[in-house]
């Protein structure tokens, strides 16, 4: 079937786009509010299409575990949950990048710490983008800020997973899960067959059929061999820094100011330039589209010489701390955030950035 | 020399299975795991299923199992082997799909994967290997862990006031509609090796048939653990061990 043009719910995309990616696995729980990525797979039914598994779990601990047996076995495997539940999932996501799995994670968080609230938050970045489990890893982190974006991000997080054998990260959150948008569904693709999973990935566990075990495991009791994994680990992190940065920038050619904001925020950041240049004001936006590799060079390039930065985030400061690192403190930054489910308004980021800069 | 030089193979009554390997085993003397791997890695044999079988490794002493058995095989993280099962088997329902697990893998951090999955009839074997002890972390209770027993954490003797009653967990797979099979058996003598190697058969015929989820608990010793000699291991086991767990069938629907 060909590509089509629809009306849904973010989280519905991610359902969709699952299916018509050839995804072979979804294992999940339900939680708020992310639960729509699980119903519409059950709904669609895609075991009597596609021939996708999917299964609801009993807690999120059996999911990511789920997903780790799966992705074992070389199929294109995937879970989704909301910041809570992807804490729980922390260590299998360790197993999964110490064992060098693809697989893909959806978090449509919400605000924190604790049970916090069902309300969108953006809180989730530093156990995104700073490993979240235990162990040197990196997850490859997407930030979607429409619902075209969690269409296209199942495939690119999924290509991604399978070129680095690495699992991905859809850091997404309750505005962009729950908001319904018009969203260009890809074409389907068919699921891979056993003999092109045995091609592709040789270490995969497709039963010991004309060559010698394949053992999938993080576990190295050598901590000479271990070091050398590590080691193996993160070259593929340098790689990845090296291919795979994303982002987007608006308005940034005559900038003197910048807005750095990332998924529903840079939504919101995006009409408050708009605003600010309604009122005579240069500020540009920079829109992070991979968390990590963050775009650090490119964030120093584009506001070299600039009169400030606004980070703007849905929590009390988290990718602040990478801009930082991006412009080495040679620009001035501030911070505007809000807590608690919150979502503001354009005017109190224009405000926020005339209060710290625009004096 | 070579060992068809010194017998000749039409003389032979016994030989190492032809999937198990040839490493030192990290196993201590009188300990029971050695054997369920023997017997399984038999079992696959006999069934022809060496290309189609999948294992998931546990964390505990069974940790390396992955070593020993020459199958595909992921290790799994502590208590986690049935939910990877359950998604290996479902992907690829055509496999032979098993989970090898200790009393503190299975029976305590994985009670909620190994319950959940033997209740949604997944069709995988759970081989669960109950010796009363956290060998692998040093001799440390378990849930399984006799009311009296001494370990490195109830050193007195486990005291039911302090730390609850042992575990019959496979009264509760029995009781599950998902399961189709549980049985509970022993490898401390030549006629209890052969029943334990016909359930864990029966289990692997059930995986592959997609008959419903199996659970062939072994009542094992663990030597060090208990810090006794591999002979009085043996007897305190018939003589403690199988009064809490008794041997022979729970429940077989297959």
């Amino acid at each position: 079937m060909n590509e089509e043009v629809r009306l849904m719910k973010g989280n519905e995309a991610i359902a969709h786009a699952a299916i018509r990616y050839g995804c072979d696995g979804y294992f999940g729980y339900p939680i708020t509010p992310q639960s729509e990525v699980l119903e519409t797979l059950e709904a669609e039914m895609p075991w009597e299409t596609t021939g996708m598994v999917v299964l609801q779990a009993e807690s999120e601990v059996a999911s990511i575990n789920m997903v780790y047996g799966g992705a074992a076995t070389g199929k294109a495997v995937m879970t989704s949950s909301s910041s809570p539940g992807i804490s729980l999932m922390q260590e299998g996501i360790s197993y999964l990048a110490a064992s060098e799995l693809p697989a893909l994670i959806v978090n449509v968080q919400r605000g924190g710490p604790g049970l916090g609230t069902i309300h969108p938050g953006q809180s989730d970045y530093f156990q995104s983008t700073k490993g979240g489990g235990h162990g040197d890893y990196h997850l490859i982190v997407l930030a979607p800020s429409s619902v075209q974006e969690m269409a296209d991000f199942v495939a690119l997080g999924f290509d991604l997973a399978f070129k680095y054998r690495t699992p991905s990260l859809i850091l997404s959150d309750g505005v962009i899960g729950q908001m319904m948008e018009k969203v260009v569904l890809p074409p389907f693709r068919p699921r891979r067959t056993e003999e092109e999973i045995r091609q592709q990935c040789p270490w995969a566990l497709t039963g010991k059929k004309g060559r010698g075990r394949n053992v999938v495991t993080s576990l190295e009791l050598d901590s000479a061999i271990m070091e050398k994994n590590n080691e193996r680990f993160q070259r593929t992190y340098r790689e990845i820094e090296k291919n795979e940065v994303r982002y987007e920038t608006h308005h940034t050619d005559d900038a003197e100011y910048f807005i750095v904001a990332f998924g529903s925020m840079a939504r919101i950041c995006l009409k408050a330039v708009e605003e600010a240049r309604a009122e005579g004001i240069r500020v540009g936006l920079i829109r992070p589209i991979t968390l990590w590799p963050f775009p650090y060079d490119e964030i120093l390039r584009i506001t070299e010489g600039s009169k400030g930065i606004l980070v703007a985030e849905l929590n009390a400061g988290q990718m602040i701390e990478d801009v930082r690192l991006a412009v080495h403190d040679q620009v001035p930054t501030a911070h505007f955030g809000r807590m608690g489910g919150i979502v503001p308004n354009p005017l109190e980021v224009l405000e926020a950035l005339k209060t710290n800069f625009v004096k | 020399m070579e060992l068809d030089k010194i017998i000749d193979p039409a003389n032979r009554v016994y030989s190492r299975p032809r999937l198990l390997d040839e490493r030192t085993m990290h196993y201590c003397p009188g300990c029971s795991h050695g054997v369920v791997h023997k017997i399984i890695a038999e079992v696959i044999d006999e069934l022809g299923l060496e290309e189609q079988t999948i294992g998931v490794a546990p964390v505990g002493c069974g940790v390396f199992a992955y070593n020993y058995i020459d199958v595909d095989w992921v290790e799994a993280a502590h208590g986690r082997a049935p939910a990877l099962a359950t998604a290996i088997k479902r992907l690829m329902p055509e496999k032979a799909v098993f989970t090898y697990q200790g009393d503190g893998d299975l029976s305590a951090i994985g009670t909620s994967e190994a319950i959940h999955a033997a209740n949604r009839g997944e069709n995988i074997a759970i081989i669960f290997i109950n010796n009363a002890i956290y060998g692998m972390t040093g001799g440390q209770m378990a849930p399984t862990t006799l009311e009296g027993q001494k370990t490195a954490t109830t050193p007195y003797g486990r005291r039911v006031d302090l730390n609850g009653y042992p575990l019959a967990i496979s009264d509760l797979f029995a009781k599950l509609d998902g399961t189709c099979y549980v049985t509970r058996q022993a490898v401390h003598t030549q006629a209890s090796v052969r029943k334990a190697k016909a359930a864990i058969k029966l289990a692997f015929q059930n995986s592959k048939a997609n008959k419903g989820c199996s659970v062939i608990e072994i009542v094992g010793t663990c030597s060090s653990g208990w810090k006794m000699t591999p002979e009085k291991a043996n007897k305190w086991m018939e003589e403690n061990m199988f009064v809490k767990y008794p041997l022979g069938d729970l429940k077989k629907e297959c």
